[in-house]
């Protein structure tokens, strides 16, 4: 009976987040063509929790977790090192500087922004394409957290491919009913739920097992390498690459490199900033403590299942447990809408229209991009189904995949000797090099390439480093074209 | 716009910031305070101080001036200079 409770809960909760989409879709009333201008009007606490809301995914709720269950509660650092401090600081340096740009040319892309600049369609295609091959991974790892998560909360009666079906197809009905405009205030209010609720989780679950000394000195008998700072997977190099790739790779992402553009005013993105550290501390340190705690509980976490699920399945009743995961999941559906919502309008916007057809009228680009959306989220569900890696292995594959393309781009915001040639060479270089890394893993017939080097420095740190060095040398050697414009990104004088 | 020199140390600032969110020396330290690991609290009380700053520097209109607009509410500004935070 609990079983059939649970999955009512759950099911009625994404049906309920659905309604919701659509209500406030229908309320907006906003047309096709003044979508991205009406976003333009997104204030401080609206901006936060739609940026907020990219943590809302899988990887906070479930991998990292998991990650502090298996490894130690460091990984409560390693992210509020990259996403409060590190996310910041690139928020000004990035965002900032975006926001400025974007706001006297009028640029809702970042493709868009890159191709005006140096005048090519071609990078603007280029950086749309990959724009949307690391956002595939990317939704893939919310179905593979889905199926995961009802596995945990119902004893795996619910098979995996069930709950990564479950969200897919309320990802593809989400965003083919509630039309194509990501709701930014459903993310706020999915955000603020599930800050409460994980909060009130951790509370009742400490409470339940004696309080939070209890429960530190439970895990430290079980697993006394968890209270020292550092050691197994927790080396320098694992927490100095990951927190940079995964900072930087947050700039990249659509939805996020997306808002940059759409504030209301710079004093909302000032706002941000200052109270980003602290909203990041909020959500990170309860729900990862809950995964380190679980070391030392008496729970048996089933293959493949995540770990809070069953945490939540032992100390708090089953409707609590479910309602838990009911949020979590509708939070990862409306985060991974907003990512296929940014993801189609890279798509029609610098791919379909600047390279297939130009002249498609507004309507027929609106289908397109439903289309495409469809298409994209079932691609990434039959992909998930091979659960190619771990939550947390997959989400870093993607956010260094993004990362590539930031330092080229920081490197265009802020050096106007920057040429067109050597933003092409920065972009697609290490993007190949990264791309034959992580296909050679999954391909069985190539020798599998090595993601981390010198005990536990990323790749992709290094490729980073040949990004710049190769957006810099290039520029250098190759003489700015005649349709390049420096003068497009000023952001002081007239 | 040229920005004053003090600005500059803002640079440094943060990247002590980025580079001491990580508690770096307390490696190794397995010593458990107020129910939880010392470093946690390093952190969690480094993030705080973060926020601190980061509204210091965002009020201080070295924000504006960073990026070579006419600071917002810097002393140096005799009035008259609206919040060069907003539309240009």
């Amino acid at each position: 009976m609990t079983l059939g409770l649970s999955l009512g809960i759950i099911v009625g909760y994404l049906v309920l987040a659905l309604l919701v989409g659509l209500v406030a879709y229908r309320v907006s009333e906003t047309t096709a063509e003044d979508y991205y201008l009406a976003s333009r009007s997104i204030g401080t606490v609206v901006l936060l929790f739609t940026t907020f809301a990219t943590l809302l995914s899988a990887f906070t709720f479930f991998g990292g977790p998991n990650l502090a269950f298996a490894a130690g509660p460091e990984w409560l650092i390693v992210m509020g090192t990259l996403d409060g401090v590190l996310f910041a600081v690139l928020w000004y340096a990035i965002g900032y500087k975006q926001w400025l740009i974007g706001n006297r040319n009028g640029y809702v892309t970042l493709g868009e922004m890159l191709g005006d600049r140096f005048g090519s369609t071609g990078l603007r295609a280029l950086v749309a394409g990959v724009s949307l091959l690391w956002l595939f991974p990317y939704v893939m790892l919310q179905q593979m957290g889905a199926g995961e998560a009802l596995v945990g909360l119902t004893d795996g009666v619910v098979p995996y491919w069930g709950g990564a079906a479950l969200i897919t197809a309320f990802m593809i009905l989400y965003v083919v009913l509630a039309g194509m405009r990501g709701v930014a205030w459903t993310d706020t209010i999915q955000g603020l739920f599930m800050l409460s609720v994980v909060w009130i989780a951790a509370v009742w679950v400490v409470s339940a097992v004696g309080g939070v000394g209890a429960a530190t000195g439970a895990m430290l008998e079980a697993r006394p390498d968890f209270g020292s700072f550092g050691g197994g997977t927790y080396s320098v190099g694992f927490i100095v690459s990951t927190a940079i790739t995964i900072a930087f790779g947050v700039t990249m992402f659509p939805q996020i490199n997306q808002r940059f553009f759409v504030a209301k005013s710079g004093e909302t993105l000032k706002r941000s900033f200052a109270l980003w550290p602290v909203l990041v501390l909020l959500l990170f340190v309860p729900a990862f403590m809950l995964g380190a705690w679980a070391a030392g509980m008496p729970v048996d976490v089933p293959e493949g299942a995540n770990v809070l699920p069953v945490v939540l399945n032992e100390y708090t009743p089953a409707w609590f447990a479910a309602l838990v995961i009911a949020g979590a999941m509708a939070a990862m559906m409306s985060s991974s809408d907003s990512m296929l919502l940014s993801g189609s309008s890279y798509f029609t916007r610098d791919l379909y229209r600047p390279v297939v057809n130009a002249d498609a009228s507004a309507e027929r680009e609106a289908w397109v991009a439903r289309i495409g959306v469809a298409a994209f989220a079932l691609l990434a569900f039959a992909a998930s189904l091979f659960r190619p890696g771990t939550l947390i292995e997959v989400g870093s594959t993607a956010f260094s995949g993004f990362a590539l393309l930031a330092l080229p781009v920081v490197c265009a915001l802020y050096w106007e000797r920057t040429t067109r040639t050597g933003m092409i060479a920065g972009v697609l270089v290490p993007q190949l090099a990264y791309l034959a890394v992580v296909l050679s893993a999954v391909a069985g017939f190539v020798p599998t390439l090595p993601r981390t080097v010198f005990g536990g420095w990323d790749v992709a740190l290094g490729l980073m480093a040949l990004s710049a060095a190769l957006t810099v040398g290039v520029s250098l050697l190759t003489a700015p074209t005649a349709e390049g414009d420096a003068s497009r990104f000023a952001v002081a004088g007239d | 716009m040229k920005r004053p020199r003090r600005d500059l140390v803002w640079i440094p600032t943060f990247a002590l910031l980025v580079a001491f969110a990580v508690p770096w020396p307390l490696w190794g330290v397995d010593r458990v305070v107020a129910g939880l690991p010392v470093w946690i609290w390093w952190h969690v009380a480094w993030l705080g101080l973060c926020a601190v700053l980061f509204s210091r520097f965002a009020r201080s209109g070295a924000w504006e001036r960073g990026m070579g607009l006419r600071g917002g509410t810097g002393e140096d500004r005799s009035g008259g200079a609206a919040a060069g935070g907003d539309r240009p």
